[in-house]
Parts: structure tokens; sequence; C-alpha cells
């Protein structure tokens, strides 16, 4: 595979039962990839299969040997009456606080229910994107984020591969994909291609 | 007070009560706050049943609490959202009602059981605790990192692909023994106040999961302290003078 981290041949996935179409893609250290397509092709369940969550069907999915996974669901963390800081969220994935805006950094020491949402948010993707791993998994990371904070968001997934990592991004957001991803594939539904 | 007939049975008691309110932090964390009375009914039930079969009390209390810490495991599909606690502590209740209605021997540890028998710790209960804490406290700290984890990103795991029932069953293995130990020195009331009401109270206001446990446990102690001296000095039984006391600081500063 030499530096191709993860690879898919014609995989299949879904909870109960198969719900995306087959899919080839394959993945290298420095990349960033983009899934796209409407709502219901499954895109979230593929990212779920690659972290070992749903189940394959049919196909091939082959990861590098002894690859370290990290995986952003669109659940939002129960942390609400929880007395949990930013900084024990980030040490608790050994993420680094290197890199974060200003204005998440003056609150590293607040309760994550003390924050706002769209700053609760950004803290725990941060926490995921920067914990120790090959390959980071993420489902809709700009939900919840304005501007600024999709701004920083693209940068520090730049930064990311810059640093050896690949990243899977799923996401609505067109603009975003555009800027920040080398690839993008667009699904197509099981029906599309049945 | 420092007598030696009180102070063996004051520091039985301020090992559990520096142990089970953090002990609690970590019940309240994973939902299972209903855990503290499950298992205090389950370890009652365990030693009252030991106890009318010829074998120690104490350890009918503790194989009951583990078998149901250890095995809980086994039913979660069908006993999900605590369930499996609720059954457990009817069960336990339950049993030891019955035991204690049809065997007068049992009836009076039963009594003993639910309200605590605090004064009456020997040293024997002592070098039970004793080590017993002191083995809670680094287990629960090396377990803190994987069950905040389990929590807030369970997908950390899967991701991973390490299995998280180690971390679970272990915890559920170390509460339901510390809570037998503390339900047969405390009684089982005496035990939920201590689990239940300082996790309560610093999960509303600590600001950090560090600060949490260590006033978790600076609450319990000082409770604990302040119930002790108060019951032996108005010559009333342990556990209620606790318990009270617990609810006013809980309803004063949560």
């Amino acid at each position: 595979m030499s530096n191709t981290l993860l690879r898919t041949k014609q995989l299949v996935a879904g909870w109960q039962q198969p719900t995306t179409a087959p899919l080839d893609l394959s993945l290298n250290a420095g990349q960033i990839l983009g899934l796209t397509g409407p709502n219901g092709v499954g895109k979230t369940t593929i990212l779920s299969a690659l972290a070992g969550r749903a189940k394959c069907f049919a196909g091939k999915m082959e990861l590098r040997p002894g690859l370290r996974l990290a995986l952003q669901t669109q659940e939002v963390a129960p942390v609400a009456g929880l007395p949990l800081s930013g900084k024990e969220l980030l040490a608790l994935t050994l993420a680094s606080p290197d890199g974060l805006p200003p204005w998440l950094l003056e609150r590293l020491d607040l309760r994550l229910d003390r924050l706002s949402g769209g700053q609760r948010h950004y803290l725990s993707l941060w926490a995921i994107l920067q914990a120790p791993a090959d390959v980071v998994l993420l489902d809709e990371p700009t939900n919840n984020l304005d501007t600024a904070g999709s701004e920083h968001l693209a940068l520090a997934l730049r930064r990311r591969v810059a640093d050896g990592a690949a990243i899977i991004l799923v996401s609505h957001d067109d603009g975003f994909v555009s800027t920040v991803c080398d690839q993008v594939l667009v699904l197509k539904g099981i029906s599309d291609v049945g | 007070m420092w007598d030696d007939i009180f102070l063996i049975p004051f520091l039985t008691g301020l090992c559990l009560a520096l142990v089970l309110p953090i002990l609690g932090c970590f019940l309240r964390l994973r939902d299972e706050w209903l855990a503290a009375l499950a298992y205090a009914h389950v370890a009652a039930a365990g030693a009252l049943l030991a106890l009318v079969s010829g074998v120690a009390p104490a350890i009918g209390g503790m194989t009951a609490a583990a078998l149901a810490g250890a095995g809980k495991r086994f039913f979660s599909a069908r006993l999900a959202g605590g369930a499996s606690f609720a059954l457990l502590l009817l069960g336990g209740w339950a049993l030891a009602v019955l035991l204690a209605a049809n065997q007068p021997l049992a009836e009076r540890l039963g009594h003993a059981l639910f309200d605590g028998q605090l004064y009456f710790s020997g040293s024997d209960n002592l070098y039970l605790v004793l080590p017993w804490c002191l083995l809670v406290i680094p287990l629960l700290a090396w377990l803190s990192r994987q069950l905040l984890l389990a929590r807030i990103y369970p997908d950390y795991f899967h991701a991973r692909h390490l299995p998280v029932w180690p971390v679970v069953s272990g915890f559920d293995l170390l509460a339901a023994l510390t809570l037998a130990l503390a339900t047969m020195t405390l009684g089982v009331m005496g035990s939920f106040a201590l689990v239940f009401v300082p996790p309560w109270i610093v999960f509303r206001r600590a600001r950090s999961w560090r600060a949490g446990l260590f006033f978790s446990a600076l609450i319990g102690a000082l409770a604990y302290v302040a119930a002790f001296a108060m019951a032996l000095g108005f010559d009333q039984p342990f556990g209620p003078v606790l318990a009270l006391l617990l609810i006013a600081v809980g309803l004063l500063i949560a």
C-alpha cells in the first residue's frame, strides 16, 4: 500500500442492511478527501464503517496495519451538567491546544457547559482533530461554526495533513469542501446505481 | 470520642467517606447513581443469605455484590436504561426482607445493615476497609481517563479497535465491592448519601473534573466528621444524621 493509509474496493456499508452504493476510495498520507452527495446516500455510514461502527456487507476495506483512526461524529458530546474543563477535554484525547484560536484559548479553563454551542463544538472537534491519529474522519465539521470558525478550521486541517496525517471529510458545505479538499467524491444513492 | 472504642469505627468510616464520594462522581458520570442503592441492597441480601447458611456475612455480601457487578454486562442488551440497577435493587430488597422475616438472626443483622452499624465496627473491619480504599483510589485514577472517554467519545474505542468492556466491567466490579464494604459498615442509606449528595453538589458547582473529585471527597469527609460527632453527642443513629446533614449542605450550596 506504500503511501496509502486506507483503501476500499466496492465497499457496501450499512447498519442492519446495506445502505450505500459500492464505493472505491484510496487515501494517502497528507491528503484531504471530501465525501459529498445528497442526504441519505450514506456518507456518515461510510465514515462509521471505516471506524468500525457500521457493518461492511460487501467489498473490501484495507487499512494499513497499526493504523490509528480518530472519528468526529455529528452527535453532541454529553457534557451538560458535567464539571469538565476545556483543558481536561483536550487532555483526554491527548490533543494539544497549540493552534487554537484566541477566542477559545482564553476559555480553556471554563467548564464545557459554560461555553457557547459553537465554542463547545469547535473544542470537541479540536480534541479529535489533534488527537494522535494517522487518519481523521470528520462528519459535518462546519456545523455550528461561524465564518471565522470555518476559516480557522480550514487552516487547521491543512496544517494537520502537512504533519503527515490524512483526513476524510463529510460535508454539505460545498464551498468549504472545495477550499480544503485535495479530492472530492460525490456519492450516489444505492438506487441510483442499482 | 477519641477512645479506642470510637476511634476504630471513626477511622473505618472516614476511609469510606473519602472514597464513596469519588466513586459517586464516576457513577454520576455514567448516569449510574442508582447503582449505589442497587449494590447496597444486593450486598445486604448476600450478607443475610450467608448468615443463615452459616457463612461469614461479609463474605456473602461482597460475593453477591461482586457477582452482580461482574454479571450485569451479560444482560446489558436486555437491561438498558438503568433497568439492571432497578432490578438488582428490587431483587436485593425482596430477598433481604424475606430472609429477615423468616429468620430471627437475619432480622437483627438486616436492621443493622439497613440502619448502619458503624459504632460496632471492629479492627478487623478497619483492616479490610483501609487497604481496599488505598487500592480503590489509584485504580479509579487509572480508570478515570478511560471512563471519561467512554462517556464523551465512545467512538474513541471503536475507531482504535480497543475493547471498552474491560474498563466498564472493571469499574462495575470496583463499585460493587466498595459499596458492599460500605453497606456493611455505614449501612445502605448512609452509603447512598455519601455516593449521591457530594457528587450532586460538585457536578453543579465545580470548575473542573479534578476539582470536582477533590471537593466531593472533602464534602464527604467533613460531613462525615460532623455527623459522627453529632450522632455521638446527641446519642442518635449515625446514618440518618449523616443523610440530613448532607441534604442540608446540598440544599445550601448546590
